[in-house]
């Protein structure tokens, strides 16, 4: 990691603090902003800047600030990458926006469908910005959106819950675009499925810095939604993206690239090799996802909670190579 | 462990077919059982904190489903004739495996069917699984979707016509794992697809010393539960609804399914195989496709 990335401020929000009483989220949230953490944001770039997510579940104490967020701002409009995991932490978002640029956030774009990254959307369309997402993201929310509002109800609770919508993109990407904030233009990549099956990328040109999503983890365990072998397969034309730096969906808020894939790779590698001896030995999946890829244990933060799921999603496509 | 003696692919046609009229029973239960559940939903989101459900909140939506399915017959809990098993907490919402066990000693000339039922689910009858006579099926696995915290039920019924159910609590998943289809271009783009694997008896195990076959069916088994983005109209439900297995005209298993079994429907199942013809599958889906395909029984330790 190059730590000499790091520079410049460091700037700190508070939930509704900063941002005016025109903010209509400190009427029915006080209670939560009074003990809110603070939303640091940090500058890892010329006019870039990178929320760092918690290693850990979505729950009430970290408000659902568990992913990654980012800004880049241009000479007329600035951009966010993901909204994060409640309207409460999006709202912070937007006071520490507030703090370090005077323009407008024209643009929300969601790297893919789960909730860490997309709870707080309807906070950014409520202050103008346009939602941006893979052409698959509208079908995705639409067979998930209403299980993930149910779902989240006893992992986040009612309070956190409050108000949140599932806001699906306004503006699509089916394979690449361009979108000029002035003077800076971000570069949107739309790939087949991988984490999910829409995932976007999203690249600054003016510092080379490659705002992945999911689809590069660090520290915390990669989780499959979409296609591991589509996965494995784009990793390397991922890695052949020319980035100065990168910004994982969960992990450091700034890795060398493309040696942050290293990891990730070799964790497919055993869950996929581990998987594929099962099933040429006829044993069934059941037993099977108790063992796959137990070796990489020690190696991440999270395993427990995702590395079964990960190897019943895998086993049950890998069964069809 | 059983080993695996070879796998065929194939892809079926799609010819049209009738719709059975035990299909549009099935269909008439299905949406029976979705509006009860819809109404135990829209009653949890008015509450203050009842997104779960409970054992107790299970238990009631099987008793206001049990008498659609099963009338006012009898149903024997517990008996240890039929056994349910299911992973404590589903891990992948959309692909949860479920075993379920017949025993031969308490049912010596097997059961007539097994049905498969999931509380919560907008369609809880998951399966009703038909077992051919004398076709030796005594353990059955597949793959479901879990919508919420439920319990999976297991209802055999005997020769003689009784019923014996086992159930298991399934604590639905955390995280952000959805009872949905995951790459949604590759299951149309494959959609049909068959694939049959033999696996001899293993040499030497005590239990499930029968030689097992698995079924498996590329198909997103859609719940049409969504709408078309664009459009705003419901997708129509698009699911595997019925399949057969037979070696010559000799019936295996065949399944009346819905939307909880998950896509890509998979079966595996040990049976006893007579002699000679080859395994011939042919499965519906509500669209009307008929896919079809047959495979010689693999002699080798058969």
């Amino acid at each position: 990691m190059r730590t000499d990335l790091f520079r410049r401020r460091l700037v700190t929000g508070f939930a509704c603090i900063g941002a005016g009483a025109a903010m209509p989220c400190c009427l029915p949230h006080q209670a939560l902003a009074a003990n809110h953490q603070n939303f640091a944001l940090s500058e890892i770039a010329d006019g870039v800047f990178a929320f760092r997510g918690k290693n850990e579940l979505m729950t009430p104490g970290n408000e659902g600030a568990i992913c990654n967020l980012g800004l880049v701002v241009g000479d007329e409009a600035a951009a966010v990458i993901d909204s994060g995991g409640s309207l409460v932490q999006a709202r912070a978002f937007i006071a520490a926006i507030s703090e370090v640029t005077p323009k407008p956030v024209r643009f929300l774009i969601n790297t893919h469908m789960h909730p860490d990254h997309i709870f707080g959307n309807a906070a950014f369309r409520d202050i103008g910005a346009t939602v941006i997402g893979h052409k698959n993201l509208p079908r995705a929310l639409e067979a998930r959106g209403a299980f993930y509002l149910r779902n989240y109800r006893s992992q986040l609770g009612e309070a956190l819950m409050e108000g949140i919508e599932i806001v699906p993109p306004a503006q699509l990407v089916a394979d690449r675009a361009e979108f000029d904030l002035g003077g800076r233009v971000l570069h949107l990549r739309a790939w087949k499925a991988a984490h999910t099956d829409n995932d976007l990328t999203v690249y600054d040109a003016a510092t080379g810095t490659l705002f992945t999503g999911d689809l590069v983890f660090m520290e915390h365990l990669p989780t499959l939604d979409g296609s591991l072998l589509g996965w494995i397969r784009q990793m390397d034309a991922l890695a052949a993206i020319d980035a100065q730096r990168v910004v994982p969906g969960h992990g450091p808020i700034a890795a060398d690239w493309p040696e942050a894939l290293e990891a990730q790779r070799r964790y497919f590698e055993v869950l996929a090799g581990d998987i594929r001896q099962a099933i040429t030995e006829g044993r069934p999946l059941a037993e099977t996802v108790k063992t796959a890829g137990r070796s990489e244990a020690s190696n991440w933060a999270l395993f427990d909670e995702y590395n079964e799921r990960n190897a019943t999603a895998a086993y049950a496509e890998l069964e069809w190579e | 462990m059983p080993a695996c003696l070879g796998t065929t692919f194939r892809t079926g046609g799609g010819t049209e077919m009738q719709v059975s009229a035990s299909w549009n029973r099935r269909l008439a239960i299905v949406a029976a059982a979705y509006l009860v559940v819809m109404a135990g939903s829209l009653a949890d989101l008015s509450g203050p904190a009842a997104a779960q459900q409970s054992p107790t909140s299970s238990e009631r939506i099987w008793t206001s489903l049990k008498g659609d399915v099963f009338g006012d017959r009898p149903i024997l809990a517990d008996t240890g004739l039929v056994r349910i098993e299911a992973p404590k907490r589903a891990q992948d919402a959309a692909v949860v495996p479920v075993d379920v066990y017949i025993d031969p000693a308490k049912a010596p000339d097997g059961v007539k069917s097994v049905t498969m039922i999931i509380d919560v689910n907008p369609s809880p009858v998951a399966a009703t699984f038909q077992i051919g006579k004398e076709a030796g099926v005594t353990h059955l696995s597949t793959r479901v979707r879990v919508d919420d915290y439920s319990y999976l039920r297991a209802i055999a019924e005997t020769q003689g016509g009784e019923l014996h159910m086992s159930q298991t609590f399934v604590k639905a998943s955390g995280g952000c794992s959805a009872p949905a289809v995951k790459n949604t271009d590759e299951a149309l783009a494959s959609m049909g697809r068959m694939k049959l694997r033999q696996f001899a008896p293993a040499a030497g195990e005590t239990a499930g010393n029968a030689p097992e076959l698995q079924l498996m069916i590329r198909h997103p088994n859609n719940s049409g539960l969504q709408r078309d983005p664009l459009t705003q109209y419901f997708i129509p439900a698009h699911f595997i609804q019925n399949f057969s297995i037979s070696q010559g005209d000799r019936l295996i298993l065949a399944m009346e399914g819905g939307i909880s079994i998950s896509e890509d429907p998979n079966f595996r199942f040990d049976f006893a195989p007579g002699a000679g013809s080859e395994i011939r599958v042919e499965a519906t889906d509500t669209e009307g496709k008929v896919f079809r395909d047959q495979w010689p029984l693999e002699a080798a330790g058969l």
